[in-house]
């Protein structure tokens, strides 16, 4: 395994090992295990991820303008997490299936989600966003926790069907604590689920830090289940791209499940509503900025001569058509009709809700009725 | 033409019908505690792992959320799982995947993933269980939009609800009432799915005119008994099974009650914001002028399920439901004179 890289106070006691491939400077750590997991990742690949981490904090940075322009009802950020979220987002195969929390902006754009997918919830004009079985990934989760469940039940029933697809879940530090995850830990280890358990550890459960919920670094926690795990630096994306495709490669294999802890750090607020001020240290985000993952991808770049002018102009204009893509899909969303939320409560016809929408439906046409009459 | 039937218990008929299931569909899956070696603590599953193998009756570890939880995601996959819940009272543990999961993704997806889940839940009291064993929880998920919830009341019901809850593509609560699982019926092994009454309909159990006495469930047998009695002093009640509790049948109860002007709810479960509540209003609704009489409910009173030995004052029997007629009836009851 790798010369351990030192953590950051984090689940427990300060300097925790974990897998680190880019110090923080954007010097490259060799590795003996992990380095095979980048053998196809030259130049044009590293290039690749730099923009991809680029492009998602330039939407995640959009999101929260619009927000505060009133054009989303609530956003809530990813900015600090890209690394985590594009190393493992492109460790993915298609065939996989994903199942996400809110914040997994950079893992639905690894998956090819349209702009509108990313802000149609937050505006508040669709109950989910992309099509599941377009993006192999499930509708975003709120409900801490619970989707680390379907994740394994899924994987369940991919195995009972022998197929050789991997399910990942992403969650946080602060759902370790739930109990559905613990039972999503207990189920995937018996019956030997092919998923993948992927926490970002980013510190913080909206104020509370994840000392809260951990005494004991998270990734100490899935051997207990007789679940293998990694703790790896998670704001550098090559860590998390080899880290996740050897995880994958295992699960895949029929090794079982597999857990990684992406040590990284929540940059901005819990949500545009969230106010860290009233609770968070604003040294410990200067501390974090020394961190940060594009940089650290960008400085490597440098040291290896791909980060010329041209490069970054390329990057810049991709961003920004990011942004006005989103921007434009975001404002262009059209309302929903008042009659759609009585579908697709269920599957078929219900005489009860039918008879609601009826009901409602003429009462609307009464002021259709009184507004053509004036 | 004679259709030949089988004379079983309730228990069978339902094992029998998740045989079907499991024999049609192969992405029909059981899972819960005890379910397979075992074939569960009330034999439900009886034999069918041994047949299906353990992928298919699958013993999961001991955690409801996780055994719903699961199941919702193999919904995602295409599978029609069936989740047993060993206990009514040990449901609540997965109350978050069965209201905010299993019952919103249809409407969250716009349609596009179904939930063909089904969470068969043995219920109710009278029979002298312990603490947590002889609940009512329907009322819950009556109240969540996107749930289905049914409860048969005899062998031949039992045997094809379960297949077309199973055969549904919404996420079906299956009540079973499990102090009759051994009463035994006739049960047409070869029924017709298709021609069978639909999953949401109601059934008069026994034609009547005088009063509509609405029961569901463990209660269908004592309704019944009831009318019997009431027919005795030449009261003649109208019983009907309502099957499914979500939706309620209202056009079949509302039919009756035209006819009868009266209309008598009874359930186990506790009465505030029941099912009986909701029957009431609903009908209230839409039968304000053909009423005689305020509906009456006759219910298991709002108190935590008692001990055993105190369980025959909670639940309506008999006698109760008598009374409840005759108050329906303007008739000398309990309550005569008391106005609160
Ligand atoms: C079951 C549940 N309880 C509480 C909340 C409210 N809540 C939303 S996010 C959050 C913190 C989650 O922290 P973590 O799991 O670390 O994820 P992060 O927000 O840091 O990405 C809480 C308490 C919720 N959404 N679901
Ligand atoms: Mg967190």
């Amino acid at each position: 395994m790798s010369k351990p890289g030192t953590g950051p106070e984090s689940g427990g006691k300060s300097g925790e090992p974990f897998i680190q491939l880019l110090t923080p400077a954007g010097v490259r750590v060799a590795d003996p295990h992990f380095d095979q997991w980048l053998a196809d990742i030259d130049g044009d690949r590293l290039q690749g991820l730099y923009q991809d981490m680029v492009t998602v904090r330039r939407i995640d940075l959009e999101a929260t303008a619009l927000q505060r322009q009133g054009e989303l009802a609530l956003w809530p950020p990813m900015l600090g997490q890209e690394a985590a979220q594009i190393g493992s987002g492109r460790a993915l195969a298609p065939e996989d299936f994903v199942f996400p929390s809110y914040r997994d902006t950079g893992v639905a754009w690894c998956r090819g989600a349209e702009y509108a997918d990313l802000v149609k919830v937050w505006r508040g004009n669709a109950p989910s966003s992309w099509d599941p079985y377009r993006l192999n990934m499930a509708p975003m989760q709120i409900i801490i926790g619970a989707q680390t469940l379907h994740a394994t039940g899924y994987a369940m029933a991919a195995k009972f069907e022998g197929a050789e697809t991997a399910t990942v879940t992403y969650f946080g530090d602060g759902a370790t604590s739930q109990g559905d995850m613990n039972e999503a830990m207990v189920f995937a280890a018996s019956f030997q689920a092919p998923v993948l358990f992927f926490c970002q550890n980013n510190q913080w459960a909206i104020s509370e830090p994840v000392r809260v919920q951990a005494q004991r670094p998270i990734a100490d926690r899935p051997p207990g289940f007789g679940i293998r795990s990694l703790r790896v630096d998670g704001n550098d994306v090559l860590a998390c791209l080899a880290a996740t495709r050897e995880s994958l490669e295992r699960v895949r294999s029929g090794a079982g499940p597999c857990f990684i802890e992406a040590v990284t750090y929540r940059m901005g607020p819990h949500t545009t509503a969230d106010d860290p001020t009233r609770y968070r240290d604003p040294n410990e985000l200067e501390d974090w900025r020394t961190r940060d993952p594009v940089d650290r991808l960008g400085a490597y770049l440098q040291s290896e001569g791909l980060f010329g002018e041209e490069f970054r102009d390329q990057v810049r204009a991709a961003a920004d058509a990011a942004a006005a893509g989103l921007r434009e899909a975001c404002t262009s969303l059209p309302e929903p009709g008042g009659l759609e939320v009585f579908d697709h409560v269920y599957s078929g016809p219900h005489a009860v809700l039918e008879r609601q929408k009826d009901h409602y439906s003429r009462y609307l046409a009464g002021f259709e009725a009184a507004e053509g009459g004036r | 033409m004679t259709t030949a039937t089988t004379h079983m218990t309730f228990g069978q008929a339902i094992n029998a019908g998740l045989r079907r299931a499991l024999e049609r569909d192969p992405k029909v899956l059981l899972i819960g505690e005890d379910i397979g070696t075992l074939g569960g603590v009330f034999r439900i599953t009886d034999g069918l792992q041994k047949d299906f193998g353990a992928h298919r009756v699958v013993d999961s570890p001991l955690a409801e959320s996780a055994i719903v939880g699961t199941a919702v995601g193999m919904c995602f996959r295409g599978f029609r799982p069936v989740c047993e819940i060993q206990f009514d009272g040990f449901i609540y543990p997965a109350f978050d995947q069965l209201v905010s999961q299993a019952a919103k993704l249809h409407f969250r997806s716009r349609g596009r993933v179904r939930m063909p889940l089904t969470v068969r839940v043995p219920f109710g009291g009278g029979f002298g269980g312990a603490e947590h064993h002889s609940e009512s929880p329907e009322a819950y998920f009556l109240h969540t939009p996107g749930l289905r919830a049914v409860s048969p009341s005899n062998p031949q019901d039992a045997f094809v609800m379960v297949q077309q809850a199973i055969a549904c593509d919404d996420p079906v609560l299956f009540f079973e009432p499990k102090r009759r699982y051994h009463v035994k019926g006739e049960v047409d092994l070869e029924a017709d799915l298709a021609a069978a009454p639909p999953l949401e309909q109601a059934r008069i159990e026994r034609p009547g005119r005088d009063a509509t006495l609405v029961a569901y469930g463990p209660l269908v047998p004592t309704a019944r008994e009831a009318a019997e009695a009431a027919a005795d002093e030449g009261i003649s009640l109208e019983v009907i099974d309502l099957r499914s509790l979500s939706p309620l049948d209202f056009g079949t109860v509302a039919a009756s009650v035209r006819r009868t002007g009266r209309l008598v709810i009874t359930h186990e479960a506790s009465q505030t914001g029941g099912l009986g509540a909701e029957l009431a209003a609903g009908i209230t609704e839409r039968c304000f002028y053909y009423l005689e009489h305020a509906p009456v409910r006759v219910t298991g009173f709002d108190i935590p399920y008692p001990p055993a030995r105190m369980e025959q004052h909670h639940l309506p029997d008999l006698d109760r439901i008598l009374d409840g007629v005759d108050r329906v009836l303007g008739r000398p009851n309990s309550l005569s004179g008391l106005e609160d």
